[in-house]
C-alpha cells in the first residue's frame, strides 16, 4: 500500500468492499426508515392541522412544509452525488460509484417534487401555475444539471466509464452551481424587482419553523432510506457473479 | 550497451481485466526485460488489444500493478510517457495532413525526438516523394507506413505495437522486423501483437492469453 | 539511447511549453483551414436563427430592437453548441487523440491551446458577425460596442464549457444531442451577463461591471475548464 494511503481512517477501507457496505447499510436501514416514518408523520400532523395560519396567505402557505424541505434537499442530493463521484473518481472506489449513480434518479425527483409544489404553491400566490421568480429557475436549472447527469450515464454502456464521466459532469455542475445561482438571482432582481417570497422573511415564529425543522430531518431521513435501498440493489446487480452474492441468494 | 540486457524494464502484476460481464484475464503476471520481443498472442476477442492498452495507460479500467523500472507506475507516469512508443489500432494519421505534417506534429508532442530526420525516415518507410500530399490520397498500406515512420524517428525504450504488419507488403514487413530486432539488440523492448508469421520467430517470446485466463 | 535522451531535453521548459501551445493551435487552425465546412456552417446557422424570430414572432421593429440582445445571444450560444462535437471527433476517430494522451507533454496546455483554436474558428468569427445580426433586428447602434464587447468576452467561455462536454461525450457515436443536454444548463450565467450588457448598453448604463463579470468567469474557465477536459478525454479513451 503506497504512502499517500496510511493516513485515512479504517472504515474508509471498509467502505470501498461492497459487502460490507451492503451490511452496514442493512443494518442501518431500519433504523433510518423508522425515525423517517416518524418524523414525517408527525412532521405532516402537526403542519396541517396545528401550525398557525399565515396572515397574509391563510392555509395555502402550509405547502412550503413540503417544497422547503425537497427543495433543500434536492440541493444537497446533487452535491453529495458529486462528492460520492470524486472519490470514486480518485479511489476508484466501486461502492463510491453506485451511490452516485444512485443519487441521480432520487435528486431529480426531489427537484421535480420542489418544482411541482412550488407552482401549485404559486397559484394561489401569484395567480399562475409559474412564475420565474429565482428559486424556481435556479430549481429548474438544478434539474436540468441532473437531467444531463443521468443522460450522460444511460448513454455510455461501459458502467467503470459511465461512472467516470458523470462523476466528472457532476463536478463541473458543482462549481457552476454557485454561478448559476447568484446569475439568476441577479437576474431575478433585474426583471422582478418587487418579488414576493414567503421563506425569505426574517422572522418565522417557532411554532411555524419547528414542524418545518422536523419536516426537513425527516425528509433527510427518508433521502437516507431510499439512496440505502438503491444503492443495495445496485451492489447486488453489480457484484451478482461473485461468491458471497450467490450465496446469500441461495439462502432465500 | 549490452549490460542492461537482462533487467527488468516493465513488470505486471495480478492483473485483472473484466469487459462486458466477462473475465479477459485474471492473475496476470509477466515481465518484459530490456532486449526482449514479446508477442502477445490469443483469440479474437482474447483482449489483446485491451492488455496493450492497459499497458501502454490508455486504459485505467483494471485492476493490478504495474511497474516500470521497478516503480510503480502511477508515480513515474512522465519518465514512462517519454520512454514509450505506441502504436494502435487507428494509425494516428490525419488524413488532411501531408505524412510530413503529421510527423511535425508528432515530433511537436515528443519533445525527446528530432525533426530534422523526418524526411529520411519517411525515406525509409519507402514514402519519399510523398512527403506534400495529403494522407487521405494514400492507400491503407501507406498511411500505416506514416505512422511506422515513428518507428525510425523514435528514441523509446518500450514500443508497444498493436498489429503494426496490417496491410504491409512482405518487403516492408521485412524492415520493420530487423527494425524491431535492432531495436532489441540496442536494449530496447517490443511487445506486439500480429497476425503474420514471423521470420525472427525464434527471437520472440511468446504470452498466450488463452492459455493464461484458464477458466 | 538513454545518451539521445538527455541532449535532446535541453530547452527551456517555458520555451517548449510555448512551442507546444503555438504547434497544437497552428495544426487545428491549419485542419479547420483545409475543412472550410465546419468553419462556415455555425455561421450560416447563427444567421439562419436569428431570421427565425422576425418570421416566427413578429416582423415590428420596436418589439425586434427589445429582443435582439436576447436573440443574438441566444443564437451565438446554439451555434458555439452547433460546433463543438468536431472539436475532438476526428482527432478520437484517427487515433491522434491516443497520440495525444500518450504524449509526454502537459495535456492541460494541449486542450487550451486546442480550445482556442477552436474559439478562433467559431466565436471570433460569430463575435465579427453578431452586428449584422444587430442590424437585421433593428438592435439600437449603441448597443452594438455592447453586444461585440459581451460576445468577445463570452464565447471563449462557451467554447471552454462546451469542450467540457465534447470531451465527455467523444467516445459515443450520437454525442451531438448529448452534448446540448449536458452544456446549456452550465451557459445559463453567460448568457443572463452577456444579454444584460447589451441591454445595458442600449439604455446607457454603465457596463463595466458586466465585463468585469464576464471575464472572471472566462479567467474561472480557463483555470478550471482544461483539468475537467483533461480528465474526461482520459476517461473517454480509455472506455
Amino acid at each position: 500500500m503506497s504512502e499517500n494511503k496510511k493516513w485515512m481512517p479504517r472504515w474508509f477501507y471498509q467502505l470501498a468492499s461492497p459487502r460490507w457496505s451492503y451490511e452496514i447499510m442493512g443494518k442501518l436501514l431500519p433504523g433510518f426508515a423508522v425515525a423517517a416514518t416518524l418524523l414525517l408523520i408527525g412532521g405532516i400532523i402537526w403542519a396541517l392541522a396545528f401550525a398557525p395560519e399565515d396572515y397574509q396567505q391563510g392555509n395555502s402557505f402550509r405547502i412550503i412544509y413540503i417544497h422547503v424541505p425537497s427543495a433543500i434537499l434536492a440541493q444537497s442530493c446533487y452535491m453529495l452525488m458529486a462528492v460520492a463521484g470524486a472519490i470514486g473518481l480518485i479511489w476508484k472506489m466501486k461502492v463510491a460509484d453506485m451511490v452516485a449513480k444512485s443519487c441521480a434518479p432520487i435528486g431529480a425527483s426531489i427537484a421535480i417534487l420542489a418544482l411541482a409544489t412550488g407552482a401549485i404553491w404559486g397559484k394561489p400566490t401569484w395567480g399562475s401555475w409559474w412564475v420565474w421568480d429565482a428559486r424556481l429557475t435556479s430549481m429548474l436549472i438544478l434539474l436540468f444539471l441532473y437531467l444531463g447527469v443521468i443522460a450522460l450515464h444511460s448513454a455510455i454502456e461501459s458502467e467503470a466509464t459511465a461512472a467516470q464521466s458523470s462523476a466528472v459532469l457532476a463536478l463541473v455542475g458543482l462549481v457552476n452551481i454557485p454561478i448559476i445561482k447568484y446569475s439568476v438571482d441577479w437576474w431575478n432582481t433585474l426583471h422582478q424587482p418587487a418579488t414576493f417570497t414567503l421563506t425569505e422573511r426574517p422572522a418565522m415564529p417557532a411554532e411555524m419553523w419547528v414542524p418545518l425543522l422536523i419536516m426537513v430531518i425527516g425528509f433527510y431521513c427518508f433521502f437516507a432510506v431510499s439512496l440505502m435501498m438503491r444503492t443495495r440493489n445496485e451492489i447486488l446487480h453489480r457484484e451478482r457473479r461473485s461468491s458471497w452474492v450467490r450465496e446469500l441468494i441461495e439462502k432465500r | 550497451m549490452g549490460k542492461g540486457l537482462s533487467k527488468t524494464l516493465f513488470q505486471v502484476e495480478n492483473l485483472f481485466c473484466e469487459r462486458d460481464e466477462r473475465i479477459l484475464f485474471e492473475d496476470l503476471s509477466f515481465n518484459i526485460s530490456s532486449g526482449e520481443i514479446v508477442q502477445v498472442e490469443g483469440q479474437n476477442g482474447s483482449g489483446k488489444t485491451t492488455l496493450l492498452r492497459i499497458l501502454s495507460g490508455l486504459s485505467n479500467n483494471f485492476e493490478g500493478d504495474l511497474y516500470w523500472q521497478g516503480e510503480p507506475l502511477a508515480d513515474v507516469r512522465d519518465d514512462y510517457k517519454r520512454q514509450l512508443l505506441y502504436f494502435g489500432h487507428h494509425p494516428g494519421v490525419k488524413a488532411i495532413l501531408s505524412p510530413e505534417e503529421n510527423l511535425r506534429w508528432y515530433v511537436a508532442m515528443h519533445p525527446g525526438m528530432r525533426a530534422n530526420s523526418i524526411a529520411d525516415a519517411l525515406d525509409k518507410v519507402g514514402l519519399s516523394g510523398f512527403e506534400d500530399v495529403p494522407c487521405h490520397t494514400l492507400s491503407a498500406g501507406q498511411n500505416r507506413r506514416v505512422s511506422l515512420a515513428r518507428l525510425y524517428l523514435s528514441n523509446a525504450r518500450l514500443w508497444i505495437l498493436d498489429e503494426p504488419f496490417t496491410a504491409i507488403d512482405k518487403k516492408g514487413v521485412a524492415e520493420k522486423e530487423q527494425l524491431i530486432l535492432d531495436h532489441a539488440n540496442k536494449g530496447g523492448s517490443v511487445i506486439l501483437t500480429t497476425h503474420h508469421e514471423l521470420a525472427m520467430g525464434d527471437k520472440v517470446r511468446r504470452l498466450n492469453l488463452d492459455e493464461m485466463a484458464g477458466t | 539511447m538513454e545518451q539521445i535522451l538527455t541532449n535532446e531535453r535541453s530547452d527551456s521548459a517555458e520555451n517548449t511549453l510555448m512551442g507546444l501551445f503555438w504547434a497544437v493551435l497552428k495544426r487545428d487552425l491549419m485542419l479547420a483551414y483545409r475543412k472550410k465546412s465546419d468553419l462556415f456552417n455555425p455561421l450560416v446557422f447563427f444567421l439562419m436563427v436569428a431570421t427565425l424570430f422576425p418570421l416566427g414572432v413578429s416582423p415590428e421593429p420596436d418589439f425586434l430592437a427589445e429582443v435582439a440582445p436576447g436573440v443574438v445571444w441566444v443564437a451565438a450560444l446554439l451555434a458555439t453548441l452547433l460546433s463543438m462535437d468536431s472539436l475532438f471527433r476526428s482527432d478520437f476517430e484517427d487515433g491522434t487523440l491516443e497520440q495525444t494522451l500518450l504524449s509526454p507533454q502537459p495535456l492541460f496546455v494541449i486542450v487550451l491551446s486546442k480550445v482556442l483554436a477552436h474559439w478562433m474558428m467559431s466565436g471570433l468569427p460569430l463575435t465579427l458577425l453578431a452586428p449584422l445580426l444587430g442590424v437585421m433586428l433593428f438592435l439600437p447602434a449603441e448597443g452594438m460596442s455592447g453586444l461585440m464587447l459581451s460576445l468577445l468576452l463570452g464565447t471563449p467561455t462557451l467554447s471552454l464549457v462546451g469542450a467540457i462536454g465534447a470531451a465527455l461525450t467523444v467516445g459515443l457515436r450520437k454525442g451531438g444531442v448529448l452534448i446540448s443536454l449536458l452544456v446549456l444548463p452550465l451557459y445559463i450565467p453567460v448568457l443572463i451577463f452577456g444579454t444584460s450588457a447589451v441591454q445595458a448598453a442600449v439604455t446607457g448604463l454603465p457596463l463595466a461591471g458586466f465585463f468585469a463579470l464576464l471575464g472572471a468567469m472566462l479567467a474561472l474557465g480557463v483555470v478550471m475548464a482544461p483539468l475537467a477536459i483533461a480528465a474526461a478525454l482520459r476517461i473517454s479513451v480509455s472506455g
